[in-house]
């Protein structure tokens, strides 16, 4: 993999995904292996926003590979605060470490702070933007449960505003999936992420109703529909109602049909669906420490 | 009626540059993009839908002790794709090209998305990919599809 920094999962070809994911996988298998591969290493955590899961996963990452965490801490108590310039920020910070996770809550901020740093940089979360961490478990998770051949998957839930959709969907046209998306009206998919995926070579089909495309499924991922993208809460709650899965559900789906969910949840898969054999939502959250143990190792020229 | 014939309806210039051929209709939009608002004493003529042999209508802007950067002839190609532009030295053309449409523009256009890091006070130029229609923001995605002059940054 010939990338300096992680911004977004659209820079990212199919054989780099399978170079982290057969890491990942090697490092699932055997920890101990890896336990001391980076020593002395120190990552620098710059989070803009509160997302005490993905920094919990990302230092729980770098220290088991044998390294450790430098945090900037909470914004409030930092020269943020004090309208220190994002640029400024990140300038100061990579004296102190061999490498930077960023999370901010502007769109673009991680590209443009690989602008100002030489350090290797893995973007965490950009506002709406990508968070290609997050596709890459994802990705894993699929790998591990249905496989890329002939895979159908179907994505439902807020797909305009749901950044880890756009980052998964654009990153299934480099395993050639068919997609369907499964969405209110109002929640379809934005016009830039069209335009990727059709340039990308992929058909987009649309549907408002699940139904129609669930016996057909794979992979079923599902995202959750946000109170405030509505207007009142009687029309939040007749959309969002559509949307919801539950064990019965699953009659109309595939034996082996694997549902996913970046979490955190709140009403969108009843927990009645959690102790059926379909619901991998928590090993897609455990994934994620073995899936940036491989991309940390290989930024850091581990495999040198 | 040749063009030249018709670009006497606007004065000539001594020295400076005459943009000719510009879609009819968006000559204001390319005195934006020169930032000129009229306030900051430039003198200005322009012909907004002349008949033209070529385009059937066009709008010319002749500007008074001015040349244009790379950065304000790429976001000209934007809005007037099919623009001449001529320097005048002493009454003369010296200089005549068309623009041509680059690969991306950097500065002048600002995002449209208002959480981009662009618009933030940052130390970073906005910078668009060219698409075949409309143009993208390199940081945030967003696109632009229609009425690229509305997003020209005001200083
Ligand atoms: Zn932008």
């Amino acid at each position: 993999m010939r990338h300096e920094h992680i911004i977004s999962a659209k820079q990212l070809s199919r054989s780099d995904i399978e170079e982290v994911l057969d890491r990942a996988a090697e490092m699932a298998e055997d920890p101990q292996a890896v336990a001391d591969r980076h020593a002395g290493t120190l990552l620098g955590m710059l989070f803009f926003e509160p997302s005490t899961r993905t920094k919990m996963s990302f230092t729980a990452a770098m220290k088991r590979l044998g390294g450790d965490v430098v945090d900037m801490g909470s914004v409030e108590s930092s020269s943020v605060k004090k309208g220190e310039s994002l640029a400024d920020t990140v300038r100061v910070v990579e004296g102190y470490a061999d490498a930077l996770v960023m999370r901010h809550p502007s769109e673009g901020s991680a590209k443009m702070a690989t602008e100002f740093v030489d350090v290797p940089l893995i973007n965490a979360g950009d506002g709406a933007g990508q968070h290609p961490t997050q596709t890459l478990l994802d990705l894993y998770t699929i790998r591990e449960n249905a496989g890329f051949d002939d895979l159908t998957v179907g994505i439902m839930g807020d797909l305009k505003y749901g950044r880890t959709v756009h980052s998964l969907a654009h990153a299934l046209t480099e395993f050639d999936a068919n997609q369907h998306f499964v969405s209110p009206e109002s929640l379809k998919l934005p016009r830039s992420v069209r335009y990727d995926l059709h340039e990308a070579g992929a058909t987009i089909k649309e549907h408002t109703e699940l139904d129609v495309v669930l016996p057909e499924l794979d992979v079923l991922y599902v995202t959750r529909i946000q109170r405030e993208r509505f207007p009142d809460e009687s029309e939040y709650r007749e959309v969002a109602g559509e949307y919801q899965i539950d064990a019965e559900t699953m009659d109309g789906a595939k034996d082996d049909l694997t549902v996913m969910h970046p979490l955190p949840r709140v009403d969108e898969i009843a927990y009645d669906l959690d102790d059926t054999t379909h619901a991998k939502y928590f090993q897609q959250a455990h994934n994620g420490v073995p899936v940036r143990m491989a991309l940390l190792d290989l930024m850091l020229g581990g495999d040198q | 009626m040749s063009d030249d014939d018709r670009e006497l309806r606007v004065s000539k210039i001594r020295n400076g540059t005459v943009i000719d051929h510009i879609t009819g209709g968006q000559a204001l939009n390319v005195l934006a993009i020169l930032g000129i608002n009229g306030s900051s004493g430039e003198e200005v003529s322009v012909g907004m839908n002349v008949p033209s042999d070529r385009m059937k209508r066009k709008d010319i802007v002749k500007v008074e002790g001015r040349e244009l950067s790379q950065n304000e002839v790429d976001v000209l190609s934007l809005i007037a794709p099919a623009a001449t532009i001529n320097i005048v030295r002493d009454y003369e053309v010296v200089e005549k090209h068309r623009v041509e449409t680059p690969s991306e523009v950097v500065g002048v256009l600002s995002c449209p998305n208002h959480n981009c890091i662009t618009t933030a006070q940052e130390p970073v130029e906005s910078r668009f990919e060219v698409l075949d229609e409309g143009v993208r923001c390199v940081y945030c995605d967003t696109i632009i599809r229609q009425n690229i002059a509305e997003h020209i940054e005001v200083e």
